[in-house]
């Protein structure tokens, strides 16, 4: 069983703080302060939190089971992990086709221009602990969760 | 009406908020999360500005800033210094010179009159009487709150002692402590559901407030205690005999002799299928009831409550302390009140006239040394229990609350503390940033009941955890051994007369 990362979309209050912790866990410094001011171009955020009205939830990668974006791929990049079932793309190989954002259900990947185009997506932090948006969530709005 | 043309306002900024500008990456968490539009950010030059004049100093941006770029400070005013003429006073004058309003303010009064509880002393055992470990013996903290019965009837010819007199009704505790009045409608429906769960959960009471009970939380009726206000707001058949109680409301300690008024706009429709009245319409709890003008219409009402629901549970007489607050408990408990609960001066409210708040009433502990001490003179003290609130900020005041007299104690503006609460006292502007006192949906979110919950269970056990400490320092295994036990107490920096109103002995005196 994978975990996953759980929305509870009636508790999120659109602080976004789930998004500056993501930046700052992908950037190259892992620093606050210097991933926002000194590093170029800016790390983006894997997470956006979608907004309308009083509703809003923060919204990542959903690792589909049957994931799009993983048969659409035509270098194989974006490929499942075996240990933690996450989809997971492979920047080695990747080269910026974008087949996999044309075919994301929930327009959760996006082109990320590093040395070179990129597919970016939710990694779940390397699998590593908890994701940094759910463990700084200041109201739970989002958990990590055997699915 | 046609808005008057109103010059520039002298009113100047309460709080400074700083921002480090060497920290702040404008990533606009404090934008997003202020409701009174304090921050500012422009879009030009990336970066992120305020405008102190907005700002309550709720300390919700400093809390949720990622990178503690800001900082939220009272503002130095420059007035030449003036000990009568205080800033408060000239910023109060500022105020109603251009509105020609009641100033209203929200939580219990801030004026530094004398607290009581800090001026009293436990007691703890020295070889005579040894002190007990918590850890390896058990401690009592149950407590039993109604009517006890002057003397029991028992068949000691049985097996086992059966009573053979009927008790009277009582409510169960864990824990000496209750969660205060706070209706639905100046309290959010997340932070009533944090209360309600965590009242289960510990095993006490919560208490519903005049604003009538939401359906959602009938199935918590059993630990909580339904209130009869002046306005009567959503009182009927279900509402009183779901609940674990029921309490008259005839004053709060923050506001003595006066109503309650919630305008409106708050009447949402959640709020006015609650309250029973038409969605949008004000909401006027009137000054006294309208059918309580002695202590014998108040004993009607009381019956009439207790027929209604067939003398099963007990009834409370809330009542604000004012000065003759002694000869009106033992007036509430002769008209049959089960449980008399007294709110203080520093007891809290989600709007109130601050003139009253911060004028009326007299401070809890002297109003429960007094009841206390005057309910035992006429020997009637068993006939109800003495809950009280206003300003219970640690479990220490539980416990010299109960050595004063007091069977168990309501907690407020502590619970609400415990929830997120700032002490911000702007409840009454419906703007609360930390969820707590709004009914505005982008708002109410911000408290996630799962959290309340958990917040208020952890302070509840802590409280315990401290009072059997506290209790067992004394050699003490039961809280029942310590109430009205004021040998168990000393004042200290007291005058004579203060330590004769407590009737605690000052420091240093032995037995």
């Amino acid at each position: 069983m994978m975990k996953k990362i759980v929305i509870h979309e009636e508790y999120c209050i659109g602080c976004r703080l789930c998004e500056i912790q993501c930046l700052v866990k992908h950037s190259s410094s892992g620093k606050i302060i210097k991933a926002f001011r000194e590093e170029y171009p800016r790390p983006i955020s894997r997470v956006h939190v979608e907004e309308e009205g009083y509703l809003s939830f923060a919204l990542q990668c959903r690792h589909c089971e049957d994931a799009t974006c993983i048969e659409n791929c035509m270098t194989g990049a974006m490929h499942r992990d075996e240990k933690s079932g996450a989809v997971i793309c492979d920047e080695e190989k990747c080269v910026g086709c974008w087949m996999c954002i044309m075919s994301c259900p929930f327009g959760v990947i996006q082109r990320e221009k590093k040395e070179r185009k990129i597919a970016s997506k939710c990694d779940l932090c390397g699998n590593d602990g908890e994701p940094a948006c759910v463990a700084n969530c200041p109201n739970e709005a989002l958990s990590y969760e055997e699915n | 009406m046609k808005k008057l043309a109103m010059a520039k306002s002298v009113l100047f900024p309460e709080f400074k908020v700083i921002r480090d500008t060497d920290r702040c990456i404008a990533c606009q968490v404090c934008v997003r999360q202020c409701a009174n539009d304090v921050h500012h950010y422009d879009q030009d030059d990336d970066t992120v500005s305020c405008q102190d004049e907005r700002c309550v100093g709720c300390q919700r941006c400093v809390t949720l800033c990622p990178t503690n770029a800001l900082e939220v400070k009272k503002r130095e005013v420059g007035f030449h210094p003036n000990a009568n003429w205080s800033v408060q006073h000239i910023r109060n004058l500022y105020k109603q010179s251009e509105t020609g309003g009641v100033l209203l303010s929200g939580m219990g009064c801030d004026q530094p009159y004398r607290i009581y509880w800090d001026h009293l002393l436990l007691n703890a055992s020295q070889i005579t009487n040894p002190s007990i470990d918590p850890l390896r013996e058990p401690i009592e903290l149950k407590t039993f709150l109604g009517a006890k019965e002057e003397m029991l009837d028992i068949d000691w010819n049985q097996d086992f002692p059966v009573i053979k007199t009927q008790l009277a009704p009582q409510l169960e505790l864990n824990l000496p402590i209750l969660f205060s009045a706070m209706s639905y409608g100046s309290i959010s429906y997340n932070a009533f559901h944090s209360i309600v769960e965590a009242a289960r959960e510990v095993g006490t009471h919560c208490n519903s407030g005049e604003g009538g009970l939401h359906p959602d939380f009938y199935p918590y009726g059993k630990n909580i205690i339904v209130q009869v206000a002046s306005g009567r707001f959503g009182v009927h058949r279900d509402y009183l005999q779901v609940a674990g109680a029921v309490e008259i409301k005839i004053g709060q300690g923050a506001k003595p002799g006066i109503g309650g008024h919630l305008p409106g706009e708050k009447v949402s429709l959640e709020i006015s299928q609650t309250r029973k009245i038409p969605e949008g319409s004000d909401a006027i709890s009137p000054a006294p009831h309208h059918d309580i003008y002695s202590i014998e219409d108040l004993q009607r009402l009381i019956f009439a409550i207790k027929e209604s629901i067939s003398y099963e549970k007990p009834v409370s007489v809330k009542i604000a302390a004012v000065h003759n607050i002694a000869a009106i408990a033992s007036g509430a408990i002769r008209a049959g009140a089960d449980i008399v609960a007294i709110d203080g001066i520093r007891g809290g409210t989600g709007a109130a006239p601050q003139v009253i708040r911060d004028n009326v009433g007299i401070p809890i502990e002297l109003a429960l040394a007094q009841v206390d001490e005057r309910l035992r003179q006429e020997g009637i003290r068993h006939r109800a229990s003495l809950v009280i609130a206003g300003g219970i900020r640690s479990s220490a005041d539980v416990i010299k609350a109960i050595a004063l007299g007091a069977d168990a104690v309501y907690i407020g503006t502590a619970t609400l503390v415990a929830l997120g609460c700032h002490l911000c006292q702007k409840c009454y502007t419906g703007k609360c940033n930390w969820g707590i006192a709004t009914q505005d949906p982008y708002l109410t979110k911000r408290l996630n009941p799962s959290i309340g919950k958990r917040r208020l269970v952890n302070l509840m056990r802590a409280w315990a955890f401290e009072i059997k400490e506290m209790l067992g320092g004394m050699g003490v295994n039961s809280i029942q051994s310590l109430r009205g036990n004021k040998e168990h107490l000393r004042t200290v920096g007291l005058t004579r007369e203060e330590s004769q109103i407590l009737g605690v002995k000052p420091a240093g005196e032995g037995w």
